[in-house]
């Protein structure tokens, strides 16, 4: 806007005006009623201070004109894609905050990101099979059941620890993910579905009724994590020595919580570079296009076969380790923990992040698990609101929080 | 028309969906090297054709050989038969009927070196215009999952040349500005060339081509022509195209194969074709029929 084509100063003021008051409006119950037990008081110095920079801010965008914005048309919208070094120093800090976070936030919000991070991992598991090759999965749960119940069981059969049982459990996921894809090879959509849904709830209804394999419902304990032999109890259960006591450090049940997060943060990472990196290799690019169209792929030589039964056994895969976890945070699995409520929640993880994406897929998870835990004070209203925020999620960005990047190939030496 | 060096024999081709015949004991061949078109009115079996020898429909009797340098495939075998009374004394060849009915289909023929288009284009909507034409290069890639995702040399490597090629194939399509966009934002007649261009990015023995012309202005269509001449000139392919396009069929190919109700009813060169009393009557009906 140059200085010519300023509008009078009466309408500016207008402006500002209307700008304050919708912006007092928003502000005025968002931070000036704050609650006290069951009644609440009112406090209006923070609206009106958020209510005056904005009518400031306003009446000087009018005035002076807004700054000159680049013309985004011109800029091709896939030009420069490449990570630029403001994004790494943004996924640097992102990291940073994760990692500092066990060590100052409480135990009560170090277990919920223990959760949200579990819920990170089965989002991307999940990510690979609904996401990428475009198979809806509606039973996910029963890999992560799968997961947690081979280390609770491969601890109490075979006597395998929590490392041992990492790759244990996830081979047996993955192969259940490929048992699952064998029947489903040749559906799609909503049958594929349907046939899922029913995988999940028998693998939940089997290991509810095998009583001498599985415990029923009474469920099985699993043990604690170790590392490097030390152990995170009072007192050494598993023949190791208590982390404590090596470091000659008071008990505290938080480390077992600290160290649970870290690991979990550590896979978080792995997974998430080996999926990014996925995705620019022959066999995400084979899940997307598998995606996208199934009788193209064949006609140019892909095993539409072996490319579904690899995308469900890498998601059952990550699915199994997120399970692994969640039974040595939890101490203990039961059949309950399974329902398809959980599959249902996953899949909301995953298309609210965004088909395909990580870092939505990041995002919507941490989101949707500390969600209801900042919601506890509306208890009884914690299912509508997350049942409005879907169907406005779902109205407003139907592809998800965040938008698919796709990769850029430049030839190298010709640009 | 005699025929020394076939690339494809397709003999007593027969196809019916319920009671309808579709093909009825179609045979002709396909000379190395040559542009052969098959020709005819609607519905007369031309895409049933395509479909059976890229292995999307199953044929219910007949053959079809693939001779290529590697050798000669049976692509009906190769799409997984029904089982035969003599398979059950011979295990050898029960055991090789019961793996291609297992794990045989249609992108085995694909690896055999038969690549097609569509009628109606099929690209990867949502991918962009390099990442369809590496997608069609995935056999001849560095596969390997661990070098991927350690990022080897080895990996890096290959994915260049990958991308080298692509990039060779957009210039000769004229697609080089449309790299990295979405193969669904493309113009209508780029969206024709990128389907060509994956196509050959498989390097086909055999390029089979679904009415290439249709939508495409005159312009359009010359430039076409050249560069179906082109991918036999320049890069050895056999093209064995299906067109409504008269002008275009009579300009470019050297053998013309005409289909009606599911029957070949000729089979020679463009100039003969053109005076052929039984193509002539299939096209614009005979003159004594009321």
């Amino acid at each position: 806007m140059t200085v010519s084509s300023r509008p009078p100063l009466v309408l500016i003021l207008k402006d500002s005006l209307i700008a304050g008051a919708i912006s007092l409006v928003i502000f005025g119950p968002i931070c000036g009623i704050i609650l006290d037990g069951y009644t609440f008081n009112t406090d209006f110095k923070i609206p009106l201070i958020l209510t005056s920079i904005v009518t400031a801010g306003r009446f000087f965008f009018s005035f002076f004109g807004l700054p000159k914005l680049p013309d985004l048309s011109r800029i091709h919208p896939l030009a420069n894609r490449k990570p630029t070094v403001p994004d790494k120093i943004f996924l640097g800090i992102v990291f940073a905050v994760f990692l500092i976070f066990p060590f100052v936030g409480s135990k009560y919000w170090l277990t919920v990101m223990i959760l949200a991070l579990i819920y990170v991992l089965l989002g991307l598991g999940l990510n690979i099979v609904v996401g990428l090759a475009g198979l809806l999965d509606l039973g996910f749960v029963a890999f992560y059941a799968v997961g947690a119940y081979g280390y609770a069981l491969g601890y109490q059969y075979l006597g395998l620890g929590f490392w041992g049982s990492l790759p244990f459990s996830a081979l047996i996921a993955a192969t259940f993910g490929a048992i699952l894809g064998f029947p489903v090879l040749r559906m799609h959509g909503d049958y594929l579905a349907i046939v899922t849904l029913g995988f999940g709830e028998i693998i939940r209804i089997v290991l509810n009724n095998w009583l001498e394999f599985t415990g029923g419902p009474n469920g099985v304990g699993a043990p604690l994590p170790t590392l490097f032999g030390l152990e995170f109890s009072r007192r050494a259960k598993q023949g190791g020595t208590p982390f404590h006591e090596y470091f000659n450090i008071g008990y505290s049940s938080t480390y077992k919580y600290i160290f649970i997060y870290l690991a979990l943060l550590f896979f978080v990472v792995v997974i998430i570079t080996a999926v990014s990196r996925l995705k620019k290799m022959p066999l995400g690019r084979a899940w997307e296009a598998l995606r996208e169209d199934e009788v193209a792929c064949r006609s140019l030589g892909l095993n539409h076969v072996a490319t579904k039964l690899s995308a469900f056994s890498m998601g059952a895969m990550i699915g199994g380790i997120g399970g692994v976890f969640f039974a040595a945070y939890q101490g203990f699995v039961n059949p309950s923990s399974f329902t398809f409520f959980e599959s249902a929640l996953i899949l909301a993880v995953v298309v609210l992040g965004g088909l395909g994406s990580t870092v939505g897929v990041v995002t919507a998870a941490v989101i949707l698990t500390i969600l209801p835990e900042a919601l506890r004070d509306f208890a009884g209203f914690r299912v509508l609101i997350f049942g409005i925020l879907m169907v406005l999620m779902m109205i407003w960005r139907p592809k998800g929080l965040i938008k698919v990047k796709r990769p850029v190939f430049l030839q190298k030496g010709k640009g | 028309m005699f025929i020394k060096n076939p690339i494809l024999e397709i003999k007593d081709l027969t196809v019916r969906f319920g009671g309808i015949k579709a093909l009825d004991k179609v045979g002709f061949k396909v000379e190395k090297g040559s542009i052969t078109a098959l020709i005819g009115p609607n519905g007369a079996g031309k895409t049933t054709v395509f479909n059976c020898l890229t292995g999307f429909y199953k044929a219910t009797s007949g053959s079809i050989f693939l001779n290529t340098d590697d050798g000669r495939v049976d692509i009906v075998k190769i799409l997984g038969e029904p089982f035969r009374l003599s398979d059950f004394i011979n295990p050898v060849a029960f055991i090789s009927r019961l793996r291609y009915k297992m794990f045989g289909g249609s992108y085995l023929i694909a690896r055999a070196g038969i690549a097609r288009t569509f009628q109606n284009i099929r690209l990867f909507h949502e991918m962009t215009a390099m990442e369809n034409l590496l997608v069609a290069q995935h056999m001849s890639i560095n596969r390997n999952l661990v070098s991927g995702l350690l990022k080897l040399n080895s990996f890096k490597e290959a994915e260049e040349r990958a991308i080298n090629k692509a990039y060779d194939w957009l210039d000769i399509m004229g697609l080089r500005a449309d790299a990295n966009r979405f193969a669904n934002e493309l113009p209508y007649g780029h969206r024709r060339r990128l389907e060509i261009a994956r196509a050959m990015c498989t390097d086909p023995a055999l390029i089979c081509l679904d009415e290439p012309a249709a939508g495409l202005n005159p312009r359009e269509t010359d430039e076409l022509s050249m560069l179906v001449r082109r991918l036999r000139d320049e890069f050895n392919t056999t093209v064995f195209i299906i067109e409504h396009d008269m002008t275009l069929v009579m300009d470019i190919s050297e053998h013309v194969v005409v289909l009606n109700y599911g029957q070949v009813i000729a089979n020679n060169d463009p100039e003969s074709i053109r005076r052929d009393k039984a193509v002539l009557s299939a096209y614009l009906g005979t003159g004594n029929d009321d």
